[in-house]
């Protein structure tokens, strides 16, 4: 049998169901891993082994008791820093946020709680989710398990790093503008931002509210499904939920598993396909052949022309830096982290801007400063009132589209994993990275990232991500078209994870 | 700026359709350019103490993010309505019924400065107000 921490969530639940192994043996396993693998991968921010191991013998108390337990019950899971932890310290990536305690669990951690799933703890993140490659963490680099030179993507690149290196089965990342599917993408995983408002933002500390939307990462489709089920539903905590119940994506992974898409309309995005350059060859080239095995599941190809996606990058960097210089604004230095220069003479004021100057990162300080600009007087109308009409037209795209398609696919990433330290010193080297996720997340629909083979353009073999796109409420087109493609991957190719280098004792 | 490895482009050129685009009358994607003194009033205006390293820093680099971002006003957008949610809601209701708050202590505890069960707070108004 495979080591504990080598088998995928689906796989461990099915161990554990049947007595093969308790929830502690596969929590021990995973913590045992951390402590061999994550000094060099530097994933997590913060590892709860007491807490990790008392949820799993709870877990293990429950099914010695006859309890009828959950489909993910005592499966590990890693957990974003972004989301609130009762009891354990979340810092968002950054430092006005050290050694804060939350009072309280987000809706998404009691769901996993509830779940019975094993959190091991918090993972590494771009501060306050702004960046596509975790550099912008205050605390750490996090590298990438398939060549410790690079970048694990961002914002949520310890999520994703976690799950690539077997630290974890499942984690859960937010997504604002691809910072799920883009860390999915480059780390030879699968990553998921479902539809707006279908998974709660209460206790999600908040960059930019009207993107902003969690999901899971699994190394497998169905994985990554079962995690889905548990995050998302209706919360009335979270005034932007959706009251509706979603598709259930888990039947529409094992739905498409099965490797038949016959009749299925997929559309190619001409602008998300490298016309107009900046896209690696090496990624084109595993799009076209993702692509290939699509038609030849029964899929019909068309291309799809989404004109006003050429508009999508200004959009979302006027939008999410305007809601961000906002909703940073409760960083005040009164009720939670920093406080700095209070030495009794100096006003509010005074304290405020130096806590904040001492408290936030470069990349946080530069979007607060755009979007404090964008939402001026005089200049609203022009730039964020303009870019959300925008995204109207960018929804319009869609809507258009998926009269003629029912899914729509482009790379998840123009490049694959860069190295550390390349792209730091230009904000806008580091923002085209988002180029082929932020229409989903401009139109608030939901889209996966899928592995879909490996390059080797950038030097070592390095992994590409397939994107595919569905209508608002429809992420079960997403998981069943997903599963079909990693069917057909798999049988043709094998797991792109088999190529990820040994990290730990087989080094 | 210099190219990135691996793009067959400079990423700058990403933003604009095309250099000739952002020349001509009709694409007005010309910006005022921000100058180091407005960019030291949008960190008065965003409380942070910048530092003159910074400011210099941030200078030029918030001038070619707004310069890029500025092409969004090519689009003729009119009377086009805003979008904000992929499923837009209206009027959302809960039962006016009263639930716990977090208890007091829990909420202190994260707290910089408390006093007398209380956030303490440094002085509100300056010596000069």
């Amino acid at each position: 049998m495979a080591a504990l921490y080598e088998l995928d969530a689906a796989q461990t639940a099915q161990a554990i169901a049947a007595g093969q192994a308790s929830a502690v043996d596969v929590a021990r396993a995973h913590l045992d891993r951390i402590t061999e693998v994550d000094g060099d991968v530097q994933a997590f921010l913060h590892v709860d082994s007491d807490g990790a191991l008392a949820a799993a013998r709870d877990v293990d108390a429950r099914r010695a008791a006859g309890e009828p337990l959950g489909p993910l019950a005592g499966v590990p899971l890693a957990m974003k820093d972004v989301v609130v932890t009762a009891g354990l310290p979340t810092t968002s990536g950054s430092k006005i946020l050290q050694g804060w305690i939350p009072p309280y669990d987000a809706t998404i951690t009691r769901r996993v709680k509830e779940a019975g799933i094993v959190m091991l703890g918090k993972t590494n993140m771009d501060e306050f989710a702004m960046g596509s490659s975790t550099e912008n963490s205050a605390y750490q680099v996090t590298r990438n398990p398939w060549d410790l030179s690079r970048v694990p993507g961002g914002s949520s690149g310890g999520s994703s790093a976690a799950v690539a290196a077997h630290l974890a089965p499942l984690s859960v990342g937010t997504d604002t503008g691809g910072s799920i599917r883009q860390p999915a993408a480059v780390t030879g995983i699968v990553g998921h931002k479902p539809t707006y408002g279908t998974v709660s933002r209460y206790g999600l500390i908040a960059f930019s509210s009207s993107l902003d939307q969690a999901g899971p990462f699994g190394r497998t489709v169905l994985d990554t499904a079962l995690l889905h089920q548990v995050l998302a539903g209706h919360d009335p905590a979270d005034s932007t939920s959706i009251p509706q119940a979603g598709p259930d994506v888990v039947a529409a992974a094992r739905d498409g598993a099965r490797g038949d898409l016959t009749g299925l309309r997929v559309g190619v995005v001409t602008e998300l396909t490298g016309a107009s350059g900046g896209y690696q060859q090496g990624v084109l080239e595993k799009f076209r052949d993702a692509v290939a095995i699509l038609q030849k599941l029964g899929a019909e190809v068309v291309e799809v022309s989404c004109p006003h996606f050429d508009y999508a990058l200004a959009a979302y960097y006027l939008i999410a830096p305007s809601e961000c210089s906002s909703n940073l604004a409760r960083f005040d230095a009164v009720r939670y982290g920093l406080r700095a220069g209070d030495d009794g003479a100096r006003s509010l004021e005074d304290v405020m801007s130096l806590t904040r100057e001492q408290g936030f990162g470069p990349e946080v300080k530069r979007r607060i400063m755009i979007g404090t600009y964008a939402l001026s007087s005089g200049y609203y109308d022009a730039y964020y009132g303009q870019a959300q009409k925008v995204r109207t037209l960018i929804a319009g795209d869609f809507a258009t589209a998926f009269g003629q398609v029912d899914v729509l696919v482009s790379p998840t990433s123009p490049f694959v994993a860069f190295g550390i330290g390349e792209r730091t010193a230009d904000p806008m080297a580091m923002y085209v990275n988002d180029l082929c996720t932020l229409p989903a997340s401009l139109a608030g629909t939901p889209a996966i990232s899928v592995p879909c083979g490996l390059s080797d353009e950038a030097g070592p073999a390095l992994p590409v991500g397939l994107q595919i796109m569905a209508p608002a409420m429809a992420d079960d087109r997403c998981y069943r078209v997903g599963a079909a493609f990693e069917a057909a991957y798999l049988a043709e190719n094998g797991p792109v994870l088999r190529h990820i280098q040994t990290l730990g004792a087989g080094r | 700026m210099s190219p990135i490895r691996g793009l067959s482009v400079p990423p700058s050129r990403l933003w604009l359709v095309s250099e000739d685009r952002a020349h001509t009358p009709g694409g007005d994607v010309a910006h005022a350019g921000l100058t180091r003194d407005e960019v030291a009033h949008l960190a008065r205006l965003a409380r942070l103490a910048v530092t003159e390293e910074e400011l210099d820093l941030f200078a030029g680099q918030l001038d070619v993010i707004i310069g890029s971002i500025a092409r969004i006003r090519e689009v003729a957008a009119g009377d086009i309505a805003p979008t904000s949610h992929a499923v837009p809601l209206q009027n959302v209701l809960r039962p006016d019924q009263v639930s716990p708050s977090l208890p007091r202590q829990a909420v202190l505890a994260g707290a910089p400065a408390v006093e007398d069960d209380r956030f303490r707070v440094p002085q509100i108004l300056g010596e000069e107000e």
